[in-house]
């Protein structure tokens, strides 16, 4: 799997997701700076966490103008695989890759603990490791986290299991919501399934060390699916 | 001399605008009865070197839809008024 993670100004989590891919792959993984306009061929593009332009105007919508996004964007209509991790989510709505927006979490907080999500669909290309319905836990670390899109949106994605996770109080128990994220929205894929946002963070969560490793499944699915 | 663009930026109805809630929550503890909602939004002003107020118009409404707003989530507004009008 070539894989390659994409860095902003303000990104701080592109090293933590290039150790958790390579811990995965093996392979070494290419770091890719936003001004850069030309990609190798690639299997994954990950846009990672942090705080791009400083959150200005908006979370994410200057990094969406990139002049490196223009190509994402060009491959993820290719089929290339992109997962987008909380800031990288944000950038992925604003550049229109994926449906809704992130507005500030509704308590008005920042947000930094460990939650539990639900794994909504199995037979992707981000979470064929995992079994539809197991619960992961995961830490979040966001202000800008509630999900939102108008109900029709939200009805097609549920009706079009465009619904990645939701947050959960944990295993076998009932729904939770940290940041008033409709439907207890934590990611969504594209119409095709190749492109996954989501707020949680699974590359905090890849070693003991970490205080869990259930982060792993998502990178040992995408080997799976694109080595 | 250029024209100014004025551009309003704020939340669209139904979307949750948590800030504008505690600002009203702040001014009730302050006693200011009667406010029924707050909202909040953002007000940018791009000093242009455009001269006729239509075209003027027309660029902020570009800038409006690619950067300056998201639709998603926000209405905006513009008034064109001359550089250093009010």
């Amino acid at each position: 799997m070539k894989a390659a993670v994409v860095v902003f100004p303000g990104s701080n989590c592109d090293r933590d997701v290039k150790v958790a891919l390579e811990q995965a792959t093996s392979k070494p993984v290419h770091m890719v700076w936003h001004g850069e306009a030309e990609l190798p061929k690639l299997d994954l593009i990950v846009l990672p966490g942090g705080f791009s332009y400083g959150d200005y105007l908006r979370s994410g919508a200057m990094a969406a103008h990139s002049p490196v996004m223009g190509t994402v964007v060009e491959r993820a209509k290719q089929g290339v695989a992109v997962l987008g991790i909380c800031n990288g989510f944000q950038i992925l709505t604003e550049a229109g890759l994926l449906p809704g927006a992130l507005l500030p979490n509704a308590g008005l907080k920042f947000i930094c603990r460990d939650v539990h999500v639900r794994v909504e669909q199995s037979q992707t290309v981000f979470t064929n490791a995992c079994e539809a319905g197991s619960v992961l836990r995961i830490p979040i670390a966001h202000h800008d986290g509630q999900y939102f899109a108008d109900a029709d949106v939200l009805d097609r994605l549920e009706g079009e299991g465009q619904v990645a996770f939701r947050y959960c109080q944990g295993p076998a128990a009932g729904p939770a919501n940290p940041n008033g994220s409709a439907r207890d929205i934590a990611g969504v894929f594209n119409a095709g399934r190749t492109v996954l946002g989501l707020m949680p963070h699974p590359e905090r969560a890849v070693d003991p060390l970490h205080g869990g490793s259930d982060g792993r499944a998502l990178f040992q699915s995408l080997v799976a699916a694109l080595a | 001399m250029g024209l100014k663009a004025r551009v309003h930026v704020y939340p669209k109805p139904g979307v949750l605008d948590p800030q504008g809630r505690a600002i009203g929550q702040a001014l009730g503890h302050l006693g200011f009865t009667g406010v029924a909602e707050v909202r909040q939004g953002k007000l940018i002003e791009l000093s242009l070197s455009e001269t006729d107020p239509a075209k003027a118009r027309a660029q902020a409404d570009e800038m409006c839809r690619r950067l300056l707003a998201n639709t998603v989530i926000e209405n905006y507004a513009i008034e064109i008024v001359p550089q250093g009008g009010r």
